[in-house]
């Protein structure tokens, strides 16, 4: 994981949506929220979490590394960048790399829009919009030491397994202290392609 | 785990910008004559939200023409820079579209409104107030006042019925908030506030939440709960719905809507009988002790259980768990208050508190959360119908003859106490009350049983309302007064820790709005009480109200402007400049009463006034949504939050046997709804669930019932029986009353198609692929 980075803690969520106000707030893309809040029981309980991007770092940003145009770039300190407006075509590859599902396309503007850390505040030592105003440290901005300052005996986990692959990431998930797994569960293994099972 | 990488050069300096701007580690306010623009002539203004009784601090970012175009976080010491949905989007109702710029009129209800000079619906006004009570006499005329106003505001809205309009029938909105709670502090404390700060909450062992869905309703008072669960320390969560605080608490008691005091008693009963009471606390502090012990004595855990419709360990767990507690600390708000016997419910989690000695300590004590902005110092200056500036009673001969010598006036010429709220809507019905104004409230979504509601100020031959959008009251008023947002003025709210905190201003007014206190000093003027109403501003407003509070319960006499500045916020009692005001209370054993005790209350529990039978089987319970605020009038109109919730909804356990969205008609003896159903196991069989933001046809309001707390006058919104049915279609949100001539702003239009919540946040415009 980076230095100072996101931790994404799922058992602070409220699902109160002010990490989604606050991205729109931010001013590199005013008006668009680059936050996914996903309702993991919905029907049986409110439980929620928030994604941001996790700014993949081993293999190095998939998004990035599948764009035909080279429109996503990747900061010296790890920051993979939104998609470079003069270069984006809006050809979705960056969509169907990513395996946590961030990036998203306007299809009007015909250009792939994501979180990129709140460069603009991040650049200044500020912490990005969404873990600023997150009511419940939810998403908590700082270096891990900070955050087992603030929360003694917290367990992050940065690398999560999609199948065989391990995607090891920027940002960091707070998981059970007493359900430690290396890695972390990414998603549901791939059973199907193009309509053949391929398990 | 990967080493982090060396840290880069900044591109730019921040040591370059300007004092006072993108201060962000500034823990207080920065003075006025410090505020600089950067460098792209923004200035940030350090101010609160306007809407919970949290009041979270912010900026408001101000551009090179002087307009509000954003927020910026502010590392206040309530919220440390956290901000919910509400808050962040707050700025955008500013420079709105939908904001009203002049006053408008209408001789009758039949007539459209038009848009009037200020001297004209001013002069009308007057001319109204006068004919009406000169026909009727004085009490003909009735004030509502708002508890979102500042508390210089408020003090004028009371002081304005008793000197100018010479009227008994003044009250606010508030009570339908929480006098629940200030009726049983009151009782119990001889002092209506919490007794503790915040901040209290993170050294607490054991933390009972009773009745407040916290995540949503106050989503920054959160990030406490869970630094308190960081320690180690207990959550128990008493809530008919497992909401985003109960799904994570160590308890969760969902009990049944309405049976509030009767598990606490039992948690008393069984405080007492496994004897971890603390005898020697109450010896020394409290009175009524063994009344209330003979009384609890006669709810064991199987009968409360039995009421409850919950196991009857669980309260067993929960007294053992706050019992045992070293320090344990109780909030509640209005899911105990918002009954019609709130008092009781407010005394019983009180009684568990003294019985146990914890008060007045850090990290053990008691508090209620209000729900509005100055919830709480909206009723502690004179805008509720029994009390004067101060929390003076109206009905006491010496308060009565302190705040006359304050005013000017003669003991003879100050009314007496008047009626609730909702009492002065049913005076509106048998044509007692004949003139109204309405400031800064909402009550056509916002009160109970609305057919009444609407049927009483119908029956008003005069109707004025002061607001900034038009809301669904103030489409059925003669008069609209356009006035300013909080933004556009200055003024003093104070918190639900009783911190008193300064609001800034941020821009100008738009063309053609001026303040609640110009307006109010403008009519008081026009009905011959100018020289009392001599007020330019708010700053001298408090100064005033500051002398009014000296020497109360209520004192504000120590909190100056320039000191509110300086530290960020002052709890009151604060009785000299230089005192440092009083964030926790009772620490020297001393209540507010002249005995200095704790007079404790029995608690006899009943059942609620809304029976049920066969043919009402459900209870219906109604509460807020984290995107939206009361009767909705501020939210309702922003895009984000119209997005995050656009509609209501009612929520049903699945073994009702409707799959999401199937259209619900919800039946109660006021009448019916149709609404989506939203289908979760985190609410009761037996209970339903309605938020309550949005106008009829789709108003929980419409059903709830207009039963009252016999003491606080608060309506029982919480609990009344119901039963649900299948539909054809959902009703339609309407959307919200815009001046004339002008159409909704389209990002407040909601159309059938629009989801139901938890929806994704996907912005409009935007499609993912992939």
């Amino acid at each position: 994981m980076m230095g100072k980075t996101i931790f994404i803690d799922p058992g602070r969520c409220i699902g109160c949506q002010a990490c989604v106000s606050a991205c729109r707030e931010c001013d590199s893309h005013r008006g668009k929220s680059m936050i996914h809040l996903d309702y993991t029981e919905p029907g049986r309980s409110v439980a929620s979490l928030p994604t941001v991007c996790m700014h993949c770092e081993d293999p190095v940003a998939p998004c990035a590394e599948v764009c035909p145009a080279d429109a996503i770039l990747v900061t010296a300190d790890g920051v993979v960048q939104q998609a470079d407006t003069t270069r984006c075509i809006g050809c979705a590859n960056c969509v169907n790399a990513c395996p946590f599902g961030v990036p998203k396309i306007d299809l009007q503007a015909k250009l792939q829009m994501k979180c990129n850390l709140c460069y603009d505040r991040t650049a200044y030592g500020l912490a990005p919009m969404c873990a600023t105003v997150c009511p419940t440290g939810a998403l908590f901005y700082g270096t891990l030491e900070e955050l087992q300052a603030e929360r003694p005996g917290v367990q992050v986990a940065d690398s999560f397994a999609f199948g065989d692959v391990v995607v090891s990431t920027g940002v960091a998930m707070v998981v059970p202290a007493d359900k430690v797994q290396w890695p972390v569960p990414g998603g549901l293994p791939v059973v199907e392609v193009n309509g053949v099972d391929v398990r | 785990m990967t080493a982090a990488p060396p840290s880069r050069p900044l591109p730019v300096d921040p040591s370059i910008a300007p004092p006072g701007t993108r201060n962000f580690r500034d823990a207080g306010g920065i003075p006025a004559d410090q505020w600089h623009a950067d460098q792209n002539g923004e200035t940030l203004v350090p101010t609160h939200c306007c809407f919970c009784g949290v009041q979270c601090g912010m900026y408001l970012r101000v551009d090179r023409g002087g307009k509000v175009f954003g927020v910026e976080p502010r590392n206040h010491d309530i919220n440390r820079m956290r901000l919910c949905p509400k808050g962040i989007n707050a700025y955008q109702q500013v420079n709105h579209p939908d904001r009203l710029t002049a006053p408008l009129l209408r001789h009758s209800r039949d007539e459209p409104f038009r848009e009037a000079s200020w001297d004209e619906a001013l002069d009308f006004t007057v001319s109204e107030i006068r004919r009406i009570q000169n026909r009727y006499g004085n009490d003909a005329f009735g004030l509502l006042g708002g508890a979102s106003l500042f508390s210089e505001k408020t003090y004028l809205v009371g002081k304005f019925a008793r000197v100018a309009l010479k009227t008994r029938h003044v009250d606010y909105n508030g009570r339908l908030c929480m006098v629940s709670a200030a009726g049983a502090n009151k009782l119990a404390f001889g002092i209506d506030r919490a007794g503790n700060p915040f901040s209290d909450i993170l050294l607490t062992d054991c933390l009972l939440i009773a009745g407040s869905n916290v995540g949503e309703c106050f989503p920054v008072m959160t990030q406490y709960l869970w630094g308190a669960r960081d320690r180690g320390a207990t959550l128990i969560v008493v809530d008919p719905r497992e909401t985003a605080i109960a799904r994570t608490a160590d308890i969760h008691v969902a009990l049944k809507p309405g049976t509030d005091s009767a598990f606490f008693n039992s948690v008393l009963h069984v405080v007492i009988k496994e004897e971890m009471d603390d005898e020697s606390f109450v010896g020394a502090h409290a009175t009524g002790w063994e009344e209330v012990r003979d009384k609890v004595a006669e709810y064991p855990p199987e009968r409360a259980a039995e009421i409850c419709g919950i196991p009857a360990d669980q309260i067993v767990q929960v007294a053992r768990a706050f019992g045992r507690a070293d320090k344990a600390m109780a909030w509640h708000a209005r899911g105990i208050e918002h009954h019609s016997q709130g008092v009781e419910n407010c005394l019983s989690v009180i009684n568990l508190c003294v019985a146990t000695g914890n008060i007045g300590k850090p990290g053990a004590g008691y508090g209620t959360i209000t729900g509005q902005g100055n919830g709480q110092g909206g009723r502690e200056h004179g805008q509720k119908s029994d009390l004067l500036p101060g929390g003076r009673s109206i009905m006491n001969e010496e308060h009565r003859r302190q705040i006359c010598a304050i005013w000017g006036i003669e003991e003879s010429e100050l009314p007496p106490a008047g009626t609730s709220m909702m009492e002065m809507v049913w005076q509106m019905q048998r044509r007692e009350i004949r003139g109204l104004i309405g400031i800064c409230n909402n009550p056509f979504v916002s009160l109970p049983n609305y057919a009444v509601v609407k049927d009483g100020y119908d029956a008003t031959e005069f109707h004025a309302q002061f607001d900034f959008f038009l809301s669904e009251t103030a489409a059925n008023a003669h008069v609209v007064f356009p006035v300013t947002t909080w933004a556009e003025d200055e003024g003093v709210m104070a918190n639900a820790e009783a911190r008193v905190v300064k609001h800034n201003k941020a821009q100008e007014p738009p063309a053609g709005v001026r303040t609640d206190t110009w307006v109010i000093c403008e009519l008081a003027r026009r009905l011959g009480a100018g020289a009392k109403f001599d007020f330019p501003g708010s700053r001298e407003v408090f100064e005033e109200l500051r002398i009014a509070s000296a020497g109360t319960v209520n004192d504000y006499y120590g909190i100056t402007y320039d000191r509110l500045d300086e530290t960020g916020g002052i709890a009151w009692p604060c009785p000299t400049t230089d005192h440092p005001g009083t964030p926790r209370l009772f620490e020297d054993g001393r209540t507010y009463h002249p005995d200095a005790k704790i007079h404790m209350q029995v608690v006899e529990w009943h059942p609620p006034m809304d029976p049920y039978t066969s043919e009402y089987p459900l209870s219906l319970t109604t509460g807020r949504t984290v995107a939206h605020f009361l009767s909705g009038n501020q939210t309702r109109r922003l895009g984000a939050l119209v997005e995050q919730t656009p509609r209501p909804w009612v929520e049903v356990h699945p073994s009702h046997g409707f799959r999401n969205g199937d259209p619900v008609r919800v039946v109660t003896r006021r009448g019916s709804e149709v609404f989506p159903a939203l289908v979760t196991e985190a609410i009761r069989p037996d209970t339903v669930f309605i938020p309550y933001h949005w106008p009829v046809p789709t108003a929980a309001n419409a059903l709830t019932i207009d039963a009252l707390d016999p003491r606080s006058k608060i309506p029982e919104y919480k609990v009344c029986a119901a039963r649900i049915e299948p539909a054809e279609r959902v009703d339609e949100v309407p959307a919200p009353p815009t001046a004339p001539g002008r159409e909704a702003y389209p990002e407040a239009q909601v159309s059938r198609a629009d989801p139901l919540p938890p929806t994704s946040p996907q912005g409009r415009g935007t499609a993912e692929r992939g």
